[in-house]
């Protein structure tokens, strides 16, 4: 989600990971060890949860079953690499250098690679595959999507999405962090809980806060419990249907995610603008710089990398948005975006082919983010 | 030893003093933002204290006119949301979420510690392989993992959901928290070497309580990330009304449309109160947890 943006302030003492002798053994056994020890964490999770697959039945208390929860999950893991770690001390002090590594590291791999790149290689192969997968249809899935309305339909609004989202959350976020760092402690703290309150509500939760908003009465139908239509007509407009007008009801949506996510770019940011050195500011003023230019030639600059940071962030959340759409309008009247269309058809449809389709076409268009993010990461590494 | 988890001390007086006049212009659009972004959760919350028909029939800032009308307040949704399947989606989204938090934290942290301070072929492939992932849509694991489920007839049990919750998590968690150890001083490493820890007396009593703020920031955002999470548990849980966690539950309700109004808002409710406490006990923690400047020199 986030870096700590502090990281660039960090001060780049040069080091390295500690050299062991005999870290960069790399026989057969050396590597069947590494292997073991990366799969045994686990490999003994996974027979523990299938063994106990008991706590799930009806009849036995919830209570228990999360204490079990709560023993294993916090304490379970714990043990385990403890244990992995005496193991490998058991081993001699060469084969331990070089596999101990892997005992530390491995289970996360092993994890990722089941539950992210496994996935990830199978979601290819279906997407050139029909809708049962039993077939493969070479590139009609794709065709398909970017041919028939409904999909385009999908795309069109994922785009303005992730053009309109972050714009709207970052833009404020920063507007507020900057704005309430000006303020006496108290009330910046104040002011900015109120707007960081909605990241601790869920996507579903936040849909039902804003029916409340847009709630629509046709005319005659009692009155307006909707905020927007009590304001609208008591302005003395037409009662709407705000989730069906055409492209404005896209709009009315990425409202409710601009309205979760400028907290989180706003708490980044402000931590960035809090961490421009005092005296850099002193000295523009001193210049004659105006506020706006300080904010402009000395904050903008000091802490655009934070910007990006946060930026691409909210985009891929953006992006990948689902629950919202899917609770408020389900995707009708031409409000569908990608990651929900996707949903649609693999568990409504049972369309497999399309919907895997669809989820590498939210792949393949992060790639370009993916890229940055390497790139970016490489460079703080060649500067730490 | 501490981590110096503390703001940075330039906002002292230098500043207040200096441009206290542009301080009102600010004020009021910090205050009218603020406003503008409480407005709609401040309406849910009265609304799900009215009488239900008041919910149906008016907007919730009709009650100003009549703070202390008799009836106009009650605790009646709440009961029935309770009763409705609420008290046992809460306990589920509880045994989903304590795992589904601790699990991918410690897994992470042990990866991270490797990935800052020891060596080992690849490590850096792997490293930026997993940054790259970061980016890969939860989307794109569904399918595959739910026939793998199937077939291990593990769909709808919770290790299903907290192994999966740990993958999908897992990806942010190490790179947040290699980055911060690894910002962490090598000569701290190296003299605790020179004491005599081997990695795991390193890790356990240096590292970790070092890195308390990046990790206690980490778990609070995956507790968030857990406990709203929709798609997931919908997915690996199911619609069954047993294993429904609190948002499946709520997106039940919602989707009952006009005869269910009047309870979403205290169902609403019901589904926020942990995050929000949570979220306001912890927050001056997790802020730091984000900014906190690690260890000086």
């Amino acid at each position: 989600m986030t870096t700590p943006p502090v990281l660039a302030e960090t001060p780049a003492e040069i080091h390295r990971p500690l050299s062991e002798p005999g870290s960069q053994s790399n026989s057969l056994q050396v590597w069947l060890l590494r292997l073991a020890s990366a799969l045994v964490i686990p490999a003994v999770l996974a027979i523990f949860f299938v063994t106990f697959e008991f706590l799930q039945r009806e009849d036995q208390s919830k209570l228990l079953q999360v204490l079990v929860a709560l023993v294993v999950g916090v304490g379970g893991v714990w043990v385990l690499y403890w244990a992995m770690d005496r193991a490998i001390t058991a081993m001699p002090s060469r084969v331990a250098a070089s596999v101990r590594p892997f005992a530390f590291a491995g289970p996360a791999m092993v994890l990722l690679g089941f539950y992210l790149v496994y996935p990830a290689v199978r979601t290819f192969i279906l997407s050139l595959q029909n809708a049962s997968g039993t077939e493969f249809v070479g590139l009609n899935n794709f065709v398909t999507i970017f041919t028939n309305r409904t999909y385009l339909i999908s795309m069109r609004n994922s785009v303005i999405w992730v053009l309109v989202v972050p714009l709207l959350a970052v833009g404020i976020g920063l507007a507020f962090a900057t704005l309430a760092d000006k303020l006496g402690t108290k009330s910046e703290a104040a002011a900015k809980s109120l707007i960081f309150l909605p990241m601790a509500i869920s996507f579903v939760g936040a849909s039902v806060v804003w029916r409340f908003i847009y709630n629509f009465r046709p005319e005659g139908f009692g009155e307006q419990i909707g905020l927007l239509n009590a304001v609208w007509t008591a302005f003395g407009g037409e009662p709407v249907n705000w989730l069906q007008v055409p492209l404005w009801n896209n709009l009315f949506l990425m409202v409710i995610l601009v309205w979760l996510q400028t907290g989180f770019a706003m708490v980044i940011l402000s931590s960035a603008i809090k961490a421009v050195p005092e005296d850099m500011l002193e000295a523009a003023r001193l210049d004659g710089a105006n506020e706006w230019e300080v904010f402009r030639k000395i904050v903008v600059p000091t802490i655009a990398s934070t910007l990006v940071v946060v930026w691409t962030t909210v985009i891929i959340t953006t992006w990948k948005v689902f629950d919202i759409v899917f609770v408020m309008t389900g995707g009708g009247f031409d409000t569908s975006v990608v990651a929900e269309r996707m949903v649609t058809e693999f568990f409504t449809f049972g369309n497999d082919g399309i919907g895997a389709a669809l989820a590498v076409v939210l792949f393949l268009a992060v790639v370009p983010i993916l890229v940055v993010n390497i790139k970016r990461f490489k460079e703080q590494e060649a500067t730490r | 030893m501490t981590a110096t988890a503390t703001k940075p001390a330039v906002h002292g007086s230098t500043r207040d003093s200096g441009v206290a006049g542009s301080r009102v212009p600010a004020f009021l659009v910090v205050a009218f933002l603020a406003a503008l972004w409480t407005v709609p959760s401040l309406g849910l919350l009265i609304n799900s204290f009215r009488a239900p028909t008041d919910i149906r029939g008016s907007g919730w800032w009709s009650v100003f006119g009549n703070l202390f009308a008799e009836g106009a307040w009650t605790l009646s949704n709440y009961t029935t949301v309770l009763e409705e399947g609420f008290t046992n989606a809460f306990a589920n989204t509880v045994a989903v979420t304590i795992p589904a938090v601790a699990i991918p934290v410690t897994v992470a942290a042990f990866a991270a510690y490797a990935f800052a301070w020891m060596e080992f072929p690849g490590r850096n492939l792997i490293f930026v392989t997993i940054v790259g992932l970061m980016v890969v849509p939860l989307q794109m694991a569904l399918i595959p993992i739910l026939r793998v489920y199937t077939s291990l007839e593990l769909n709808g049990t919770y290790p299903a959901v907290w192994l999966a919750h740990a993958g999908f998590g897992l990806p942010l968690a190490v790179y947040l928290l290699r980055n911060y150890m690894g910002s962490l001083p090598g000569s701290l490493i190296e003299s605790a070497r020179i004491d005599g820890a081997d990695h795991f007396t390193t890790f356990t009593r240096l590292i970790i309580p070092l890195s308390t703020p990046v990790i206690a920031s980490l778990a609070i955002f995956q507790f968030l990330w857990v406990w709203n999470d929709f798609l997931v548990a919908l997915v690996f849980l199911g619609f069954d009304p047993s294993n429904r966690v609190l948002t499946v539950e709520l997106s039940d309700l919602a989707g009952r449309g006009e005869g269910a109004l009047n309870l979403l808002p205290a169902a609403a409710f019901v589904t926020m109160i942990l995050p929000l406490v949570v979220f306001f006990a912890l927050q001056r923690f997790f802020v730091r947890g984000l900014t906190a400047g690690g260890v000086k020199g």
